[in-house]
């Protein structure tokens, strides 16, 4: 076997050279990455002595672990209490005992967070207006309808899966809600003859028809055992053709549909007012309905149902936990979530069309895995969802308040995308 | 009442045709314990996976207390009071252990699951059952042995009338043994019928009732274990005559042409401290139970492992191996276990399957290949190995599975290795096209090279090598001469670390 090739000795001169002058910058940077290692472990450490030092209030200095007696006996309080001070010396006992090696892994798993705070930085100091209650509830408003769509594919993830066809469900959702919102004195109104109807009624339209299609999503995904990426890719290009159907059987035609009711933007955009503090109604929306999905996940039989099944299918199964029907709900869920997302979004915009929606499973996917849901499946939290989505909103809305380039916005956020991906495999790969 | 508590009679169950189960009966007493032993691949984990509702069998009946019954899904089983601890430890490592116990069953207030009734009933189960684990940690965070006792307890939380050991002590310590007998003691004075499955001799003496042999998917019979010793059952279990189903192997007497020496891995499922030396054309099988790590071993000496530590020397000079392309220029080859998965190139056709691992050499001085040598090369192999094809452009899917085995072997004497580390190279493939290979790898064998060959099959172990090593439970239990050897002894040294 001879692979290698043959070498002349000019190019065995150059190899030299570029092999020492590459060692030398090597070592330099790796002189340099240590000593920034070392004085980020010495930071850790002192922060450990330092909280040491505050613990004066807490009776048990050392107490890490309570019983799961206790756990039975105490009241939530009492419970939550013994948490935080185990927690604290925890924290205490991993500071003091932190290594150059913990810092290593602390600085690879955490990458994409600093980046992000660094460039939050960055704003701040070139545009120190960025600190202002106004953008706070901009970033917080313009959050609310992504983190009710990352929760829903948030699930499928968990399960392994994706949803390329969220955008278009969500899409189909606003054009439901729009055509049957519309002001009784619009001139183009998509149902002339409609009378004015209760909010309610097309909200559950649109949630019913997007929790439809998802469902079918979720019957092929498990019944057929199609990947996911590809039923849902299929299902995202054949909605858009039912979608734009029903876009233009409306009386003016094909033309984007507004002119809403309203009490419709008001539901949506309004603002509500808290002793003389204007609070938009989305971000209530939004955290309501974290809440519920907080519970749903953490507190019900389906979400855990959920997490064992994305986590582990075969011991699902011999557990004796129905994974077509345990999909099939994640799926329903999901399209129940796009639908009071579509809603909400065309009040948002104030019109709705057959584009509407278009890429939205792209932040919304990006978002939850930044926020650590992972691919592997099994893994991933409610606040996951939210600081992923909190985190892009404000990267999407720095870039914007910089006045960047919005070609470079494209290739900021998909570089930030494919990094989280990669820092997320690192941490749940096996070694032989 | 019935006589037995629960009854399979003619069991048949195949996959893709080769029958796994034939005609096999198997009665179960209220309150025994009833083990059920054979070697590997004889048939026990299919019989109680067709009982448990995962696989389909093709026909057979089940009763239990006399009532027949038939389970479509693990869920219907559980139902109805049977309950399994599978050897394969299914649970899911991102949630606790009380998530784990009580899936598919959480006990709920409305909607909600009632996480604090859920650790109650956790640590009265552990209680009950003298284990003590913290219900709230991850599954993760357990060591196996622990996850082992968390799936004992869980089978035991069903309160089922038949449960269902498939191996649960290979990972225990003996204090954990004794407490798992414990428990199955208790559950047998309830009247609860145990089959428990198990490869050490000595337990399924202690603490069995009865015992059912099973061999190449054929019941051998069943008997009480007070009429029965070790000897016995090795012997129900092996017992089959060697006729002339392997060509006559040629003496070897060359030099150590590779050697390894202390060899450790760093990631489980690991490899601890083995050493062996390898002759120039011999052929040394490595014998040893499903677990024994015999495929980590093959991996780890072809650079596919992390070592932790050990050296290997070729030709009396210490060499390095830390990546797969490393072992091929040192000359070794791997042939590995799931051919379907890492071994052929299904959609492709025979020149690309042969010539893949060897590619580089066919690269004129543009880069683009020689396609005439490659199909010189192809048609040598083909002739060689004696591939039964219409022609090399056939893809290797059509081709039956020896024959794609050879295609295989080919492949990488092409690259010309002095060693050849096979992995079950005759799995799932007929008897001619065995005898085929085995006579392959004589000439090999002949024409200077060494083989190292791992297998589950005892009588191609005795067949067709000079010298066995058997694995145990990661350890090197001793390696036997072919000629002085009996299956008995191999059996005995695959038990060894177990």
């Amino acid at each position: 076997m001879n692979i290698q090739a043959k070498q002349t000795p000019i190019h065995r001169f150059f190899k030299v050279l570029y092999t020492y002058s590459l060692g030398l910058l090597l070592q330099g940077f790796k002189w340099l990455l240590k000593r920034f290692e070392i004085l980020i472990t010495k930071m850790f450490r002192g922060y450990g002595l330092f909280l040491r030092s505050t613990a004066f209030w807490t009776k048990d200095k050392t107490k890490t672990e309570h019983s799961v007696k206790d756990d039975l006996r105490l009241g939530w309080f009492a419970r939550a209490r013994l948490k935080f001070v185990e927690n604290y010396n925890r924290r205490v006992e991993k500071y003091l005992s932190w290594t150059e090696k913990d810092t290593e892994t602390f600085l690879v798993n955490n990458a994409i967070y600093f980046v992000i705070i660094a460039f939050i930085l960055y704003v701040i100091i070139s545009k120190p207006n960025f600190l202002s209650m106004a953008v706070f509830m901009n970033i917080l408003t313009q959050s609310s309808v992504r983190l009710i769509l990352a929760f829903g594919v948030g699930g499928i993830i968990i399960l392994q899966g994706t949803d390329l066809s969220l955008g278009r469900s969500v899409g189909f959702a606003a054009i439901i809600s729009a055509s049957m919102l519309q002001a009784m004195d619009y001139a183009a109104r998509f149902y002339p003859n409609l009378q004015e109807l209760p909010l309610i009624v097309p909200l559950l339209i649109a949630m019913a028809v997007s929790a439809f299609f998802s469902a079918i999503n979720g019957f092929v995904v498990s019944v057929f055992k199609i990947h996911p990426f590809l039923a849902t890719l299929g299902a995202s290009v054949a909605l858009y053709g039912i979608l734009s159907m029903y876009f233009a059987s409306g009386a003016p035609g094909p033309q984007p549909i507004g002119g809403f009711d309203s009490r419709y933007t008001e539901f949506v955009v309004g603002k509500l007012n808290i002793f003389g503090f204007e609070l938009p109604k989305l971000i209530i929306y939004a955290i309501l309905i974290t809440l519920l999905m907080w519970t749903i996940w953490n507190k019900t039989a389906f979400g855990k149902n959920m997490y064992a099944v994305g986590g582990n299918p075969e011991a699902a199964k011999v557990s004796g936990v129905n994974l077509v029907k345990t999909t099939i709900l994640v799926y329903v869920l999901a399209g129940l979530l796009y639908g009071l997302g579509g809603f909400l979004e065309a009040a948002r915009i104030g019109s709705a069309s057959n584009g509407t929606g278009i890429n939205y499973e792209l932040d919304a996917i990006a978002a939850c895995v930044v926020g650590g849901i992972s691919f592997s499946g099994g893994i991933g939290k409610i606040s996951g969802a939210v600081t992923g989505v909190l985190m892009f909103t404000i990267i999407s809305y720095g870039m914007i308040f910089l006045n960047m380039d919005v070609f470079w916005q494209y290739i900021i956020k998909g570089v930030i995308i494919v990094a989280a991906v990669a820092l997320d495999t690192r941490k749940y790969i096996v070694k032989r | 009442m019935s006589e037995y508590l629960l009854s399979i009679k003619n069991l048949t169950k195949s996959f893709s045709g080769i029958k796994v189960l034939n005609q096999v009966e198997f009665h179960l007493r209220r309150g025994s314990i009833h083990a059920l032993m054979g070697e590997n691949g004889a048939g026990k984990s299919t019989l109680m996976k067709c009982l448990f509702g995962i696989y389909k069998e093709d026909e057979g009946e089940f009763y239990l207390e006399g009532i027949p019954f038939n389970f479509n899904d693990p869920k219907h089983a559980l139902e109805n009071g049977i309950s399994m601890v599978h050897q394969e430890l299914n649970q899911v490592l991102q949630r606790s252990v009380a998530d784990n116990i009580w899936l598919g069953r959480y006990p709920k207030k409305g909607f909600i699951v009632d996480e604090k009734q859920m650790l109650k009933k956790t640590l009265d189960l552990f209680q009950s059952l003298d284990i003590a684990i913290d219900p709230r940690k991850f599954m993760s965070q357990l060591s196996v042995s622990q996850r082992q006792m968390v799936e004992i307890a869980k089978a035991v939380s069903y309160d089922a009338k038949v449960i269902v050991l498939d191996e649960p002590t290979s990972s225990l310590t003996e204090n954990e043994v004794n407490k798992l007998f414990k428990i199955m003691r208790t559950l047998q004075a309830k009247g609860v019928g145990i089959i428990y499955i198990s490869h050490k001799m000595e337990e399924i003496l202690e603490i069995t009732d009865e015992v059912t042999i099973l061999r190449d998917g054929q019941l051998i019979g069943t008997d009480f274990t007070k009429n029965l010793n070790m000897n016995k059952i090795i012997r129900m279990m092996v017992g089959r005559t060697l006729n002339q189903r392997f060509p006559d192997i040629p003496p070897c007497s060359g030099d150590t042409k590779f050697e390894v020496r202390h060899l450790s891995t760093e990631y489980s499922p690991k490899l601890f401290d083995v050493s062996f030396t390898l002759r120039k054309g011999e052929i040394l099988g490595i014998g040893g139970l499903v677990g024994a790590r015999r495929t980590e071993l093959v991996e780890a000496i072809f650079g596919a492992r992390t070592r932790s530590s050990g050296e290997f020397i070729l030709d009396g000079k210490p060499i390095t191996i830390k990546h797969p392309m490393q072992a091929i220029q040192r000359g070794l080859a791997l042939i590995t276990e799931e051919r379907r998965v890492t071994g052929i190139y299904p959609l492709s056709n025979i020149r690309f399957n042969t010539t893949i691992a060897h590619i580089q050499s066919y690269r004129n001085k543009l880069g683009l290949l020689k396609e005439l040598e490659m199909i010189r090369d192809t048609q040598d192999q083909i002739n060689k190995m004696r591939v039964k094809t219409p022609s090399q452009a056939e893809l290797i899917r059509s081709l039956s599975g020896g024959n794609q085995q050879k295609v295989i072997i080919g492949r990488w004497l092409l690259t010309n290795p002095d060693i050849l580390l096979m992995d079950e190279p005759t799995r799932g493939i007929d008897v001619g096209a065995k005898y085929e290979i085995y006579q392959l790898m004589i000439q090999l064998v002949e024409s200077g090279k060494s083989i190292i060959m791992v297998s589950s099959e005892m009588p191609e172990l005795l067949g067709v090598t000079h010298r066995i090593a058997v694995m145990s439970n990661g350890r090197l239990a001793g390696i036997v001469n072919t000629q002085e050897t009996t299956q008995e002894e191999i059996f005995t040294l695959s038990a060894r670390y177990l």
